[in-house]
């Protein structure tokens, strides 16, 4: 129908030209409508869930990459216009990953005097005395990434701590926690899919975290921080194959893809003209179902929970008499660095820890940071 | 045997018995050294079988393991009181391996049953009756005429050739949901899937139209039973295309051992069977099964049972821990089969109905249906209708389905949604129609006796 028309106009203010379509509704709109639509879906989901109250402090968790960059920037940016009487800060956690965290550390602290943003770096080897280097040295590229999840999530409470933050924000988007809501019926974790898809977590915790993004598409983001030419660091952690995480990724993408049983010819001739008719079985509504799904799961009163207590050893919340970092950290000091891992029983009177039910195979391959 | 009850004596007894029964078997064949780990875990006699995945592969001889998948489903059946010997059960029957297995077990039960009966004294306990139904879905779907024929001659075969008492056999294509209401059933039903373009919304659409023939040979042939053939991995499958739907509050109603929400209530008996079992168990017992070629489909359920698939080749407890971790979430108060109050019925009937593993206490009650799919609607999604007064009933209908219906199976215009409203089967209009009034007649009672004249009834 509007097929012939050379110049296509923005369908929200009709004034400029339309220069994207939006991943999350397919409009075509110009680039400021973007910044505008996305900027605003935040702001309203800060409301209307009150993430925040006047006079808060919060961290922000900075890894460099895109969707903290996005994140630090459009919180900032909200602040100022809205008036929230934030304190921001950017809390960093440096692993140390030579080649990776090294590089991306630098981009934090160029954020850092670009939205004038207090920054603090916690470092595994102040923390533990250990270095994600050395950790891979001794123990190689299998079970890494339990080691570094376990660790930088409570570096992220130690150090959201020290800056006295009343919250820890997370760059978490809605495809996260899509995947996350799946991986953990994949793996059986009926503990984590109960609160992995709720905005606000760790609310009875010391530092309640929560996750702006959480219905914000990463296409959107990156969107964003590419028309915005946002200053941010782009590589895979180089340790990090994360297989499982990418099967469940590349589901997801797959069941975005779906279209009608047509030859790709015609597919294009019909998404040139059927796309603008919302017609197509696209389903950019795959991530959010998946989300919604999650936040309507009612898991019955009776199933057994982890009990949440603190750990013996630092105080840190643990459902076990050591917290799984102490426990890591202990077999990784007497050199038996696969103590706290997987199915073994570990030797120290910690019993089984509680994500030992999942598969052989997924715990070679599982990633730490699959909880928020 | 009679050492069994003295502590001491039975570890001896139990080496004894090994030694000598092993002696043998190992003695002549020497070369093979692993012989030993290969036998059976439960008789320790035989040789294991492989090759039928799931938790248990490798671990059973043939027999032994065609005795522990009988006992999975037996298990459910008993445990959650899905056959009473007064009940008269209708299996659905597609031909597959799942349904053809489920057919051949509850025919076993059958005939277990019918011994039972004629050995006993006092005859008090009927033996439960049997039906077959397969509904011939090729008004709708591309399959060649001749394969159906031969599908039809199979079918008969497969049923006639099971040992009485003879169970009936129901051909029942599936306009037939549209019998009561018109007889130009095929158009209107070939009308209404036109309108549905999304190949996942065609297919989720034929599930429940599917369902409602179901009910309708049921109920017209007096079945008050119907066993379906869904396995684990099908299950699993569900599970995961539910979620990616966002149908995560309904999910629960459909993965349970009983669906009672239906006029005829579901019975899923193969529910811990994985499908390898049953291609196995259809393998080694050569159960005859059929596959209709259809066009592949590009849907969401396939994609999602494709990536199952690979999951579950990737390990063998993987469709077993999503139906757990599902199976965690909270069911509804219509997963179980209705107590029987009657007083007529027998004794011995309701003594039968053992319920082991029914949590009564923790269950949601849902009072609101989605009238496509029947499932459970989420508070957000039942409407409001005191802002919906002067609608067209086509408008009403659709929103009063569920979410994921409305964006899968019906068409967002207005002028489609109409055409889609006036070919469905009376009986899902009525379902719809019952919703509202049920809630007109709830919102009368509270105001009853403010009413002046009682027959007055404008709506």
């Amino acid at each position: 129908m509007e097929g012939k028309r050379s110049v296509r106009m923005c369908c929200l203010c009709n004034e400029r030209r339309a220069s994207l379509s939006r991943p999350k509704t397919l409009e075509q709109i110009c680039r400021e409508c973007f910044y505008l639509a996305f900027e605003d879906e935040i702001h309203q989901i800060i409301v209307s869930n009150r993430l925040f109250i006047r006079g808060d402090r919060v961290a922000i968790g900075a890894s460099g990459g895109k969707d903290s960059t996005v994140l630090a920037y459009v919180l900032s940016k909200l602040n100022r216009i809205h008036d929230y009487g934030l304190h921001l800060f950017l809390l960093s956690v440096d692993e140390g990953i030579t080649g990776y965290r090294d590089d991306s550390l630098e981009t934090v602290h160029r954020n850092q005097i670009q939205y004038g943003l207090p920054l603090k770096v916690v470092s595994y080897k102040d923390l533990y005395g250990w270095t994600m280097d050395e950790i891979v040295k001794l123990i190689g590229l299998k079970n890494n990434c339990t080691f570094c999840g376990v660790f930088r999530r409570q570096a992220l409470d130690r150090g959201a701590a020290f800056l006295k933050a009343d919250k820890l924000v997370t760059g978490h988007n809605a495809d996260d926690i899509a995947e996350t809501v799946l991986l953990n019926i994949l793996r059986g974790d009926i503990a984590r899919l109960s609160r992995c898809s709720s905005i606000i977590t760790g609310e009875d915790g010391p530092i309640p975290r929560c996750k702006p993004f959480k219905y914000t598409y990463e296409k959107e983001i990156v969107m964003y921080a590419y028309f915005k030419k946002l200053d941010y660091f782009s590589t895979e952690c180089i340790y990090s194959p994360n297989a499982y995480r990418g099967f469940a990724r590349e589901f997801i993408k797959d069941l975005e893809r779906i279209r009608s049983p047509f030859s790709s010819l015609f597919i294009l001739f019909v998404c040139l003209f059927v796309i603008h008719n919302h017609v197509i079985a696209y389903r950019p509504r795959a991530i959010l179902d998946i989300i919604k799904s999650g936040e309507n799961f009612r898991i019955s009163t009776t199933t057994k929970m982890p009990e949440q207590g603190t750990c013996e050893r630092c105080g840190y919340i643990s459902s076990q008499k050591w917290c799984k970092a102490c426990v890591l950290l202990d077999g990784l000091n007497r050199g038996l660095p696969k103590l706290g891992i997987g199915r073994s029983r570990v030797a120290i009177g910690c019993k089984e820890e509680n994500e030992s039910h999942g598969g052989k195979s997924i715990e070679s391959k599982q990633c730490g940071s699959l909880d928020f | 045997m009679a050492c069994n009850g003295a502590g001491g004596c039975q570890s001896g007894c139990y080496k004894d018995e090994e030694t000598t029964c092993d002696q043998p078997t190992t003695a002549p064949s020497e070369t093979d050294s692993k012989s030993s780990s290969n036998l059976c875990i439960k008789c320790k006699l035989n040789d294991v079988v492989s090759g039928y995945g799931g938790i248990d592969e490798g671990r059973f001889c043939a027999d032994c393991f065609r005795s522990n998948l009988f006992g999975k489903f037996r298990l459910a059946v008993t445990s959650n009181a899905m056959i009473s010997p007064t009940d008269k059960v209708l299996v659905a029957f597609s031909g597959g391996p799942s349904s053809r297995v489920a057919l051949q077990f509850v025919h076993d039960l059958q005939e277990r049953a019918h011994k039972n009966f004629e050995a006993s004294r006092d005859r008090s306990l009927p033996v439960f009756g049997v039906g077959v139904v397969f509904i011939d879905e090729s008004s709708v779907l591309p399959i060649p005429s001749h394969e159906m024929e031969e599908a039809v001659e199979v079918i008969n075969l497969i049923v006639s050739s099971l040992a009485p008492p003879r169970k009936e056999l129901h051909f029942v294509p599936i306009e037939t949901v549209y019998s009561s209401d018109s007889s130009d059933g095929k158009e209107r039903l070939i009308e209404l899937m036109n309108v549905v373009s999304d190949p996942t919304g065609r297919e989720d659409m034929l599930l429940s139209l599917r369902m409602v023939a179901l009910q309708k040979v049921a109920s017209e042939f007096g079945y008050n039973r119907i066993v379906l053939g869904s396995c684990i991995s099908r299950i699993a499958s569900h599970v995961i295309s539910a979620t990616v739907k966002g149908q995560g509050y309904s999910l629960p109603a459909d993965i349970q051992y009983v669906d009672a929400r239906w006029e005829i209530p579901v019975v899923l008996p193969l529910r811990d069977c994985f499908a390898q079992e049953i291609n196995m168990y259809c393998r080694l017992d050569s159960l005859k099964t059929i596959k209709l070629s259809t066009c592949p489909s590009s849907s969401i359920n396939s994609l999602v049972s494709s990536f199952v698939t690979l999951l579950q080749e990737e390990n063998p407890s993987r469709e077993s821990t999503i139906v757990r971790t599902a199976g965690k979430l909270i069911p509804f108060h219509f997963n179980r089969i209705p107590e029987i109050i009657d007083g007529n019925v027998p004794l011995a009937t309701r003594r039968r109905q053992k319920r082991y593993n029914l949590k009564s206490n923790e269950s949601v009650s849902s009072e609101s249906f989605c009238p496509l799919c029947n499932s459970p609607l989420d508070k957000s999604e039942i409407v409001d209708w005191s802002n919906h007064n002067n609608c067209r009933s086509s408008d009403t209908f659709y929103t009063s389905c569920c979410s994921s219906c409305q964006f899968q199976i019906l068409p967002s215009d207005s002028t489609s949604m109409e055409k889609f409203y006036t070919d469905l089967p009376h009986s899902m209009v009525a379902r719809a129609n019952k919703v509202n009034n049920d809630k007109l007649n709830a919102l009368r009672e509270q105001i009853q006796d403010c009413l002046l004249s009682d027959g007055e009834d404008e709506t």
